[in-house]
């Protein structure tokens, strides 16, 4: 479980986190929606410390991350995974190596051992016979596959997902979104996934957090969402036709 | 003043940065795998450009102090003299790692630039890895191995160079002989591997730390490795000065 509490950022005196306060529970997805430019990315670099919040606290079950001194940083980072809206692979390494990283850095298992763990987690993301290839040589949508297999290699207990489905195809994006939700659930993760992508909301979002303007506007689950009664979430959800147009039918039906 | 606040701001970041890099690797495997990989990319990469450069400097030099400067109440050994002091004591170890600063420095920060804004170390440093310390180390040390080897291999190619004149019948064997034996001192060649390792140095840290602290997309990795071989270039050309005041 992680608890977000009064997180407060700025840029250059413009706040883009305004007083965010939201809890993320174990073994579900939990989304961050919001429009594009509402600080989604902004809130989950400050929760996985690549950005220092200006004011408020993180605690990790319990564990303050601010407060930690390096060690428990460091320590605590190897429960981590996360998967960049740009994958964020090593170009310069072959997928295996890739996937391969984090053991190679923290696991005292032999090579053989390791390379094991690894072609598991290709298995298990669906991807055969790419071990020996380049990042550069892959589909957006099988890199974003690699990058989720970098991710678990070493078990993490939080998942942290930036877009993993921005710039891929509808089929694809569902097809990373269920392998993102069954891995939640088999390895008991808390997973933390930013979108924008209605299909996402509600296919997976068991809990989410919706950003606007800066403070945490609506929590609920994707079965509470599409009858929330909230002005700002209405007019993002629905900004899509297709949606507006299952609402107004379901609301006749009735 | 705001350039002398950003100047003493940008220096307060190197500093930090590179006492980050300079740390016990996480793994030294994976310490040992990149400085291999370094030496290879950054020094191996360099020896062709390295002897071609420096072959033809020895012989340009050469050819003017025979031209230009030997005169008929000179001794015969003064062109092969002076063409090896001035190889061994300016060109191969100063001149060459300023142009080495140039093919390597840009490689440095447009290389970490390039993952910086891919989200590169972000990645490194979300798994807990000190991304300083796996990238830029076996940068420095990989460098620092490699260019004693590469100023050797320079004046070695610029004496070949030198005698290569002797081919267009402006210089004889004899002379040139004489000349490169003339009073060696042995200190001149140590000056120039002590030259040598400051430059790598000053070379990788500094095109490290311009390529690491790039924001935004790829004109800004662009400018970094621009400014990278810039500013290593002045701050070789700065120590050439103390250095040799201070070794000789
Ligand atoms: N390093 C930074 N310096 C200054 N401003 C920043 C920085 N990072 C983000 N911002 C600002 O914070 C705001 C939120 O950005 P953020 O990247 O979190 O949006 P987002 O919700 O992730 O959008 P998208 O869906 O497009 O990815 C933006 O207005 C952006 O300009
Ligand atoms: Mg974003």
């Amino acid at each position: 479980m992680i608890e977000v509490k009064e997180l407060f950022k700025a840029f250059d005196g413009r706040l883009v986190l305004n007083n965010i306060n939201t809890v993320f529970r174990n073994g579900e997805v939990n989304l961050i929606i919001g429009q594009s430019g509402s600080g989604k990315t902004v809130l989950m670099k400050n929760i996985v410390g690549l950005l220092t919040p200006d004011k408020g606290r993180i605690l990790y079950d319990g564990r303050d991350f601010c407060a930690l001194n390096k060690k428990e940083k460091i320590q605590l980072r190897r429960e981590m995974g996360m998967i960049f809206q740009s994958a964020a692979l090593f170009d310069s390494m072959t997928v295996l190596d890739n996937v391969m990283f984090p053991l190679n850095m923290f696991s005292d298992k032999s090579y053989n051992e390791r390379k094991k763990r690894a072609m598991e987690c290709l298995d298990r993301v669906d991807l055969h016979n790419v071990d020996l290839k380049y990042p550069g040589e892959l589909s957006g949508g099988m890199q974003k596959r690699v990058a989720i297999a970098r991710a678990i290699a070493l078990e993490p207990k939080y998942l942290f997902c930036d877009e993993p489905n921005s710039g891929l195809d509808p089929k694809t994006s569902i097809i990373i979104d269920e392998l993102i939700s069954s891995i939640t659930h088999e390895d008991n993760i808390t997973t933390i996934v930013n979108t924008h992508d209605m299909n996402s909301v509600i296919g997976i979002g068991e809990n989410i957090t919706f950003i606007y303007k800066g403070c945490a506007e609506w929590k609920g689950s994707n079965k509470e969402i599409l009858n929330a009664d909230n002005k700002p979430l209405e007019e993002f959800i629905f900004a899509s036709d297709i949606l507006r147009h299952m609402k107004t039918s379901k609301k006749t039906n009735e | 003043m705001v350039s002398i606040k950003d100047g003493l701001n940008g220096l307060g970041e190197y500093v930090i940065l590179i006492g980050k890099a300079i740390a016990v690797p996480d793994r030294w495997r994976m310490f040992w795998k990149q400085y291999v990989t370094e030496m290879f990319q950054l020094g191996y990469n360099s020896i062709g450009i390295v002897l071609i450069i420096s072959f033809f400097i020895g012989a340009v030099i050469c050819l003017q102090i025979k031209l230009n400067i030997q005169s008929p109440w000179m001794p015969t050994m003064v062109t092969g003299y002076t063409t090896r002091e001035i190889m061994l004591l300016e060109f191969s170890s100063s001149i060459m790692c300023l142009i080495l600063a140039g093919k390597v420095g840009s490689n440095i920060a447009s290389e970490l630039g390039t993952m910086r804004i891919t989200q590169q170390i972000d990645a490194l440093d979300i798994m807990g890895v000190n991304s300083a310390n796996y990238l830029i180390l076996p940068k420095i040390i990989g460098l620092m191995t490699i260019m004693p080897v590469l100023v050797t291999l320079s004046v070695f190619a610029g004496v070949v160079g030198a005698y290569a004149t002797t081919f267009l019948g402006t210089t004889t064997f004899a002379e040139l002989n004489e000349g490169f034996r003339y009073e060696f001192n042995q200190w001149f060649f140590w000056c120039g591997m002590i030259k040598a390792v400051v430059y790598a140095f000053i070379i990788t840290t500094i095109s490290a730390y311009k390529g690491y602290m790039v924001e935004g997309g790829s004109v800004e990795v662009g400018k970094a490795s621009t400014s990278a071989v810039v500013t290593s270039s002045i701050y070789i050309l700065f120590s050439d000065i103390f250095l040799t005041n201070m070794l000789t």
